[in-house]
């Protein structure tokens, strides 16, 4: 859910791995960053109307992956594609890093990339500057 | 009491006025400074500018001490995420969500959203009040527990036209509280209060029940025994 950048990416390496995959968006101009190649199903709808998560067939996913560019939105899909659907692996993009400890504690597994760029960001500040070499 | 409504638009404005008609301490909570000036100046100081979803800003509005939490923007997901961290992380008592896809009211009940207002609800009610072919209306869900008070039309050819009210054989925990004859007269019914045609019978049931209510107290003669 969500045909942004990380959407279309994580789309397209998926479908290239032969996964069946089906990819949600309220925007349809959004399906133009998928790869003309593109296998899987691009659907047209609100991810967080119980009605659509029907129609696009969220009961039988083995996973459900929220990544629109709201928080509150993946956050409420997610739920109801773990709660309401029964989807066995639901993984929710939480940017805010006090709501994502949040629907983690909650039982939700959440990735803030707020919190995990920070991270990285920081362990690469205390590395010692690289040597001029390209691949440092 | 201490009320916090999220949301500042039309539906949260009156909200808060009444509520501070009714003596009660309130704050909107809305993220348009623009909006914020506009309250204030009506209302006083009562609106808090921020994001009622944020932990920050909960914090600063003294969520922990809220007997109430209202959430009324214009948007399920931001009403759905503010209960949450108010329920969550303040421990609020009581948090009400406003909905508008009227569909979302399980999924609310299921996260801990203890009362869900639905306005496309309300009015489908008043239109379906309107259609003789709905013959089961729901009112109201009360907190936990799955329980609603319905509002039922005895029709003309019903079973139960005649009756008294021990003499039904209602579903488990449903209860009839009131009925309104076709005069408009209300009545507290009794055990021996008869059942007449065109009432209209307010009754309190597990929502599970309510299609068996319904054949209980719309079913012609020869279904009489069903969903008993």
């Amino acid at each position: 859910m969500g045909c942004g950048r990380v959407g279309a990416e994580l789309a397209t390496v998926l479908d290239r791995e032969g996964h069946q995959v089906t990819v949600l968006d309220i925007d349809p101009d959004s399906f133009a960053q998928l790869p003309p190649d593109f296998g899987g199903r691009v659907i047209v709808g609100n991810g967080i109307d119980q009605d659509v998560l029907q129609r696009v067939g969220v009961g039988e996913a083995d996973a459900f992956v929220a990544v629109t560019p709201g928080d509150n939105r993946n956050a409420m899909a997610s739920q109801m594609a773990k709660h309401l659907f029964g989807v066995r692996k639901v993984l929710c993009r939480i940017f805010d890093p006090i709501r994502e400890e949040m629907y983690h504690n909650l039982g939700m597994e959440t990735i803030s990339p707020t919190r995990v760029m920070a991270g990285l960001l920081k362990e690469a500040l205390e590395r010692e500057p690289a040597e001029t070499s390209p691949d440092g | 009491m201490y009320i916090i409504i999220v949301g500042g638009g039309k539906v949260g404005y009156y909200l808060a006025k009444q509520l501070v008609e009714d003596g009660h301490e309130v704050l909107i909570i809305e993220k348009e400074a623009a909006r914020c000036e506009q309250i204030s100046a009506e209302l006083g100081d009562i609106a808090l500018r921020g994001d009622g979803c944020e932990g920050a800003t909960l914090d600063s509005a003294g969520t922990g001490r809220a007997d109430l939490f209202i959430a009324v923007t214009g948007d399920d997901e931001d009403n759905l995420v503010a209960c949450q961290v108010a329920k969550t992380k303040f421990s609020v008592p009581r948090a009400v969500s406003r909905i508008n896809n009227p569909k979302n009211e399980a999924i609310f009940k299921k996260l801990g959203i203890d009362t869900t207002v639905s306005s496309t609800a309300v009015i489908m009610a008043h239109i379906e009040q309107e259609l003789p072919s709905h013959p089961l209306i729901s009112l109201m869900t009360l907190r936990g527990g799955g329980l609603e008070i319905v509002e039922v039309k005895i029709p003309r050819q019903a079973a139960v036209v005649g009756k008294r009210i021990k003499e039904l054989l209602l579903p488990q925990q449903s209860l009839i509280i009131l009925t309104i004859d076709e005069e408009g007269t209300p009545r507290i019914p009794t055990d021996d209060t008869v059942v007449r045609a065109g009432d209209e019978v307010m009754a309190v049931t597990r929502r599970e029940s309510q299609d068996a209510l319904r054949a209980v107290l719309t079913g012609k003669p020869t279904t009489t025994q069903e969903g008993a």
